[in-house]
């Protein structure tokens, strides 16, 4: 037990404690309480990373190791407000994927993966986002974008910068 | 044979029904009758035989004997022993367990419980890919309603049997979908594939008895136990009598159609349907009237079929017949006659290299030096010694070769072979057009970073 957390809140640590009776051992946790912080900070900072492993009885290199497999979890800055994932696989690449993500990319000023300025947006490519009926595709937050054109790639991103502002 | 004429879907029966994926819908269809009728008359190892029987192989890619895989978990076992439902779907091309967990999530969880008792889990585990939010909500809601209407939790239906289904959020990493990865990953570790045996059925989650099967095989277990084994049997193909080691290819698949074809979507159809009739008659043809150059008959890591082999039934044996890794997750994507071979395959080797987990250097290493020297031939500094470069990755790397722990280098390696032996004029045409200088050039050259991978 650590005296005083900097990071989680008490509200995260009783999410990640009522799914304790879910798993046999603490360290199947980890992927559930860094998605708990991650969906809360859009980050997981180091000392999180500190505080996850007191909370799972774990050392923090174990944490943090599950943690940089997974290229999923941004550490150093949080991810922008949104977070689009573009994707780049095969069926979406066929039918104009990546023509997509450079629109929507030069349009926001920022290069694949990184985040805009105000922090409104962050892009980054995808693999195979399982939605190749609507090739291509985009997620961005909890919402499916269906067969994009640069059109409504230039219409996403006004009401980004429209609900940033 | 089954008639494509006659032929009734029933994995897809809920999409587009309105509600289709509530708990009032799914028993008005009659589902969760077979479930209570099946927990009252049958013990766990009937259900086995049942499914044994059936002839049912695994959904997810490799197709191993669904029943057979059950009977490996040790007889007496004083428990736990875990259910994984493989919901990781990440296959390029594939998408038909999304469809199925937000259309119709209810007939995955009776198919879930089902395999659950038949192999004496308390415990399931849906491990479900990040990247399907929708799927999520359309399970956890499922869920609930079945634990309020006493399908799930304490014995269910005064049967005695009790279990509790859990989902499992992923953190996109395609490697999990790789059956012991995902029991790392699901233990919190880095989803490094083991080393097998092992096998998950003798040691799998919290080194315990585990079996891991995909979302649409426990739709097909749901619906063999509604429908009966004979019933699952009567369509597909037959094991072909003259090979002993065909388990034959019975019951209904989602066929995944994406690319270039005028109608992508999920479609349900009898096993060994042709890659030119679903092409055909499903998805409107190829679009804008051009030709196919290449269709992948399973998802990227199965290879290519070029537009002469179109008529490979897509049964569990067919596509290997045409020099395939196999049916895969029968996602078949189209490629039409304008892109370039060398894009397809850049596109491809970008894939691996990126969902490399990197524990074995074959595999780490042949496919990020596949997207290298893909990268340069692309910036016309190829070679014609690339090619053959190329063809030794595809070779050398794999756990058919006997170089890697788990099949995803195999996977990366099949569409690198397919390629270059299909379309190997292609190529070279492109080779020479685009170095016209140094194309036979043969001493080592510096690699060029990869540039457009992330």
């Amino acid at each position: 037990m650590i005296a005083q957390r900097k990071v989680l809140t008490d509200e995260m640590v009783a999410k990640i404690e009522a799914l304790m009776p879910r798993y046999p051992t603490k360290q199947a946790l980890t992927l559930p309480a860094l998605h708990i912080v991650h969906d809360e900070l859009r980050q997981v900072p180091l000392d999180a990373v500190i505080e996850i492993a007191h909370l799972l009885d774990l050392a923090p290199a174990e944490v943090q190791d599950t943690l940089t497999f997974y290229q999923f979890f941004h550490q150093e800055k949080p991810h922008g407000k949104v977070r689009a994932f573009v994707c780049r696989s095969i069926s979406c690449a066929l039918r104009g994927g990546e023509q997509v993500l450079d629109h929507l990319c030069t349009k926001a000023g920022i290069k694949p993966g990184e985040t805009t300025p105000d922090g409104s947006l962050t892009v980054e490519p995808a693999e195979c986002l399982g939605a190749c009926d609507f090739a291509p595709c985009m997620l961005a937050g909890d919402d499916l974008h269906k067969d994009l054109t640069p059109e409504k790639a230039d219409q996403f991103l006004n009401a980004v910068r429209g609900g940033a502002s | 044979m089954t008639d494509l004429q006659t032929f009734q879907p029933v994995l897809l029966e809920a999409v587009g029904v309105e509600q289709g994926h509530s708990l009032e819908s799914y028993r008005s269809r009659g589902g969760y009758a077979p479930l209570e009728k099946l927990l009252a008359e049958k013990q766990p190892p009937e259900v086995v035989e049942m499914v044994k029987s059936s002839g049912l192989r695994g959904r997810g890619g490799a197709g191993f004997m669904t029943g057979l895989k059950w009977t490996f978990l040790p007889k007496d076992h004083p428990g736990p022993i875990y259910l994984c439902v493989n919901a990781d779907e990440s296959e390029p091309g594939t998408f038909n367990n999304r469809i199925l967990m937000e259309d119709d999530p209810h007939q995955i969880l009776e198919g879930t419980i089902i395999s659950a008792y038949a192999t004496r889990a308390s415990t399931a585990y849906i491990y479900l890919r990040y990247e399907y939010p929708q799927s999520w909500k359309s399970l956890q809601a499922a869920i609930d309603e079945a634990y309020a209407a006493g399908y799930l939790g304490q014995n269910i239906k005064g049967s005695g049997f009790s279990l509790d289904i859990y989902l499992h959020r992923g953190a996109a990493a395609y490697i999990c979908g790789e059956e012991t990865g995902l029991i790392e990953s699901l233990e919190g570790k880095r989803a490094w594939p083991r080393i097998k045996p092992p096998f998950p059925a003798i040691e799998g989650a919290f080194r315990k008895p585990t079996v891991v099967n995909n979302i649409e095989t426990m739709a097909c277990v749901a619906q063999i136990a509604r429908r009966g084994v004979d019933w699952f049997r009567s369509i597909g193909v037959p094991a072909d009598p003259n090979n002993p080691r065909d388990p034959g290819s019975y019951g209904p698949k989602l066929y995944c159609l994406s690319g270039h074809v005028e109608k992508p979507g999920c479609y349900e159809a009898p096993l060994g349907i042709t890659a030119r009739e679903l092409i055909d008659g499903f998805g409107g043809g190829v679009w804008k009237g051009l030709r196919a150059k290449a269709v992948i008959p399973g998802g990227i890591s199965m290879g290519l079929l070029s537009e002469a082999e179109l008529d490979t039934p897509l049964d569990f044996a067919g596509p290997g017949k045409a020099g395939c890794l196999g049916l895969g997750t029968a996602a078949v994507v189209v490629i039409d006659e304008t892109v370039s071979i060398v894009d397809f395959l850049h596109n491809s080797c970008r894939f691996f290299a990126h969902e490399s987990c990197g524990q074995c250097t074959p595999c780490r290493e042949g496919t990020s030096w596949s997207l290298r020297m893909l990268e340069r031939i692309r910036a016309g500094k190829g070679r014609l010694k690339d090619l053959e470069l190329l063809a030794e990755i595809g070779n050398t790397m794999g756990m058919m070769p006997g170089s890697t722990i788990c099949g995803l280098a195999d996977g990366a390696a099949w569409p690198i072979k397919n390629a270059i032996a299909k379309f190997r004029d292609e190529f070279e045409e492109y080779i020479k057009q685009s170095n016209p200088t140094g194309y036979m050039e043969t001493d080592p050259v510096p690699a060029l970073p990869i540039l457009s991978a992330h």
